[in-house]
């Protein structure tokens, strides 16, 4: 199929940026969609043209690397994918298709559709661990945890960092990111010492970074490529509020 | 030259906890002074990194990726092994050191085995202490499944995700070091080259890939963790980014070679669809616990709908040939298994490369809601990448290069033969020998990382001076100098062909000439192509862009670069080896039924290559592997 696209192209952060459009011919329904990048940078590279610098890696759907709003929707809009899973079947001959980078103040613009995703790290540095010391705990069944709290710590610990959460959000918030990470630690027994100071550490990061708060738009959930749920937001708020009053 | 691997003599169950007590320690008051590089930051390096860092070291971390939680440990699925033999049915720390000598087919280093098998137990509670939420039963216990290759259930999983969770949990702890400032991260960094100076590692020279700033760093040691190099293949399962750059630099400084031929072909992947495919995709072997591998009988059947081919006219291949693992055997096994029945002509699918992987006997005897449970995040995965539904018509797979068994030579101390520098995880060839088993290379990286490297290499930081060569030193600023000028070459050059197109040319030589079967014949015409592409590449390749920006085709053009030199060496490798052991099948050494022929009279050694230059034949050292506590056998999995 045919198809036609409009990237963003944008050199650095301070550059203003621009959309270029490039006609995509060929495109076979089996490739994935940065596959069909990949198409599209041979064309520029061989025509001696700056090819779009896009972020991807496992191209599994795991390593939380790629990161493109496609027509809008942060990861293109197909449920519990990320880009580098979506596939060209999803579209049809002779579509428009956008492709933009994250958007939000506290992810500036590296080039094109890549992205500094540093702030999400310094949440996770604020207090996304459990400070055991390697070597020295107890033996991993000295602890029975039922399934349904390992289940449920799992569900949130599948989070991959991507940052849709935050592109998809009206206020930027980064609250699902950190409620995932904080819900997954506050439900195991490990996690029980540092619980109250890792849910101010973290919210407090996130704050500073410059990251909004949440309103229940609940854009994040619908965007997530792993369908982490809003409940640990809620999971979250709880956490904080027992932490206020502690 | 004969080389020694250090390992300690005597019995072998106390050998760990022996050299750890002779092993000389660092002052607590001294660490700090000690800057110690740590590349990569995958299982082994961010384990090792958050370690050294909690231990006081002052610690360096780099990655090419954007967050050191990308690394691609992070999509291993099945599970990590671990002798803790918690459901009763017969484990223990000998069983999995023997299953996997054995399963390396016999060409792993006992001693470091026996530490693997020893520590994976240290694993488990580390995991579990961090917050890692492995399975668990309806009694709130840790629950295990069986793997592939082994007949005991030792293997803990989180969900398909395993690789995820312990990755999130090693990242946790480097997280909690950076906020602590015993470690400082450097994300977006390349490694281009290994400084060394007077035959000791001493730092190395990085791209800043946002800026192209060549960046020298110096350290009283250096630390490799930076994964396996498949790639060379071009189509593999491993991560767009991957590459040997990292390990391959170091060996042009010395370091020596180990085992490059030995490379593993995963069975369960997801077969090639199109020539314009960037990777293949695998699926957790795991799947065959529940799965049955089979193909027509008859080559005419191949074309039809597979529900419509009865079961009497169904070749399942691996039960009939290995009744007693069917189609558990390992992953070289069932690999060359489903190879030769394409071969055959029976293969099925898009271009006849691929077997069936059926799950309709397991759903009928268990429902659809457990298999979904067990591996629905794979079903949802398959059907995004082929449209086909799993539960309702057989999965199809093919084999595609997976992991490296080989890697830079280290002995017992995880230490190259240039003193100094470290090699972890996926990146050394120390103990999967020439096959890895499922559930070994999460169970190696973090054993490696969390609990070899934090006392080994103190032996070595007790022997040297902090701070005694720093990035001041002349043989910073010549390597920093060498690296710009291979990039203005490369920049320079502007000729028809991409990085791309070049890297797939080499693939395909590699995947057809050193891939699942290799020849003499294969091998030669091998080593005639890839210098010529080599060639073609250093006189027509067109990098676009300019150093001093955020530039993919340019890091893309310098991996493949050294790519071009590694292929080589890995391909003198197979060739020097003239038998069949584990990944490497030369089809001049087989039985009558087409099963590998080990010959232990004259290869029972690691081959070690030292790089002489580019063109020119590099230098063969040999480390004999001796047998003390197992016996040396035929591999049989009938």
């Amino acid at each position: 199929m045919k198809l036609k696209l409009h990237v963003w192209r944008q050199n650095g952060p301070k550059d203003q940026g621009i959309m270029e459009t490039y006609e995509v011919p060929n495109v076979s329904p089996d490739q994935s969609f940065l596959e069909m990048l990949d198409d599209v940078n041979l064309a520029l590279a061989k025509d001696g043209r700056d090819v779009i610098a896009f972020d991807h890696d496992c191209r599994e759907g795991i390593c939380g690397m790629c990161s493109q709003v496609i027509n809008g929707v942060p990861h293109g809009g197909q449920e519990r994918t990320t880009v580098c899973q979506l596939h060209m079947r999803e579209f049809k001959d002779g579509d428009e298709i956008f492709v933009e980078p994250w958007k939000a103040r506290a992810f500036p613009v590296i080039k094109d559709l890549v992205v500094d995703r540093g702030a999400l790290e310094k949440i996770m540095q604020a207090g996304g661990y459990t400070s055991c010391h390697t070597g020295g705990v107890a033996d991993g069944n000295a602890l029975p945890i039922g399934k349904e709290i390992a289940d449920y710590s799992m569900d949130a610990a599948e989070c991959i960092g991507c940052g849709a959460c935050v592109a998809s959000c009206p206020n930027s918030s980064a609250m699902l990111y950190t409620s995932a990470k904080v819900a997954q630690l506050a439900v195991l027994p490990q996690g029980q010492v540092e619980a109250h100071r890792r849910v101010m550490a973290m919210t407090e990061t996130a704050k500073e970074q410059g990251f909004g708060n949440c309103t229940n738009h609940y854009e994040c959930q619908a965007a997530c490529p792993k369908g982490i749920n809003v409940k640990f937001i809620a999971k979250l708020n709880r956490e904080y509020m027992k932490a206020l009053f502690k | 030259m004969i080389l020694d691997g250090k390992c300690p003599t005597g019995p072998i169950e106390t050998s760990w906890d022996r050299h750890r007590f002779e092993t000389k320690l660092v002052n607590p008051s001294n660490k700090r002074k000690f800057k110690i590089l740590c590349v990569g930051t995958g299982l082994a390096g961010g384990a090792a990194a958050a370690s050294l860092g909690e231990l006081g070291y002052n610690v360096h971390a780099f990655c090419y990726q954007d967050s050191a939680r990308r690394a691609h440990s992070i999509a291993a699925q099945g599970g990590i092994n671990a002798a803790k033999n918690y459901p009763n049915d017969g484990d223990s720390i000998y069983r999995l050191f023997y299953d996997t000598i054995k399963g390396g087919d016999f060409r792993a280093r006992e001693a470091d085995v026996w530490r693997l098998a020893q520590v994976s137990n240290n694993i488990i509670d580390q995991c579990v202490a961090q917050g890692v939420p492995f399975a668990r039963d309806y009694a709130g216990y840790l629950d295990n499944r069986s793997f592939g290759g082994a007949q005991v259930s030792r293997t803990f999983f989180a969900r398909g995700q395993t690789g995820q969770q312990l990755l999130l949990g090693a990242y946790s702890a480097l997280s909690r070091q950076v906020k602590a400032g015993t470690v400082v991260l450097h994300e977006r960094r390349e490694m281009l080259d290994m400084v060394v100076v007077d035959g000791v590692a001493r730092g190395i020279t990085c791209r800043n890939m946002v800026t192209g700033e060549i960046e020298s760093h110096w350290g009283d040691a250096v630390i490799l963790a930076t994964g396996g190099y498949v790639n060379v293949f071009y189509l593999s399962t491993n991560a767009m980014g991957c590459s040997v750059t990292a390990a391959w630099k170091a060996a042009k400084k010395g370091a020596y070679m180990a085992n490059p031929c030995y490379t593993q072909i995963h069975p369960t992947c997801i077969p090639q669809h199109g020539e314009h495919q960037s990777k293949l995709t695998l699926m957790s072997e795991s799947l065959r616990n529940d799965g049955r591998c089979w193909v027509p009988k008859k080559a005419e059947d191949c074309e039809k709908p597979a529900g419509s081919i009865a079961d009497e006219d169904r070749d399942y291949y691996l039960e009939r040939k290995y009744p007693s693992f069917g189609n558990l055997a390992p992953r070289d096994i069932a690999s060359r298994a489903a190879k030769e029945q394409c071969d055959d002509e029976r293969g099925v699918g898009p271009g006849k490369r691929g077997v069936y992987l059926d799950f309709a006997d397991s759903i009928k005897r268990l429902g659809e809601d457990t298999i979904r449970e067990r591996y629905g995040n794979l079903f949802e995965m398959y059907e995004k990448i082929t449209a086909e539904n799993g539960y309702k018509q057989p999965m199809r797979i093919y084999p595609a290069p997976h992991y490296a068994m080989g890697g830079l030579w280290v002995d017992y101390n995880c230490m190259s033969n240039v003193p100094g520098l470290f090699v972890l995880g996926e990146a050394n060839f120390s103990v999967h020998g020439a096959n890895r088993l499922g559930a070994s290379a999460l169970m190696q990286g973090l054993a490696d990382g969390y609990f070899v490297i934090p006392y080994t290499i103190a032996g070595y930081l007790a022997t040297v001076k902090p701070g005694q060569v720093k990035d001041d030193h002349a043989e910073f600023k010549k390597s920093a100098e060498e690296v710009k000028a291979d990039i203005d070459k490369m920049l320079s050059i502007n000729g028809t062909k991409t990085p791309s197109e070049l890297h797939r040319e080499l693939g395909k030589v590699m995947w057809e000439d050193v891939g699942m079967a290799r020849s003499k014949e294969s091998l030669e015409h091998a080593l005639k192509r890839i210098p010529e592409i080599r060639e073609e590449f250093w006189n027509n390749v067109k990098v676009v862009g300019t150093n001093e920006q955020f530039n993919q085709e340019l890091e893309n053009a310098g991996r493949l670069a050294d790519f071009f030199e590694f292929a080589e060496i890995l391909t003198k490798d197979a060739l020097n080896r003239e038998e069949s052991c584990g990944g490497h099948f030369r089809t001049e050494h087989q039985t009558a039924d087409g099963e590998a022929m080990r010959n232990d009279e004259d290869f029972c050694y690691v081959a070690a290559w030292e790089f002489k230059g580019v063109g020119v034949e590099p230098e063969l050292h040999k480390e004999p592997l001796k047998f003390e506590n197992v016996k040396l056998a035929v591999r049989s999995y009938k």
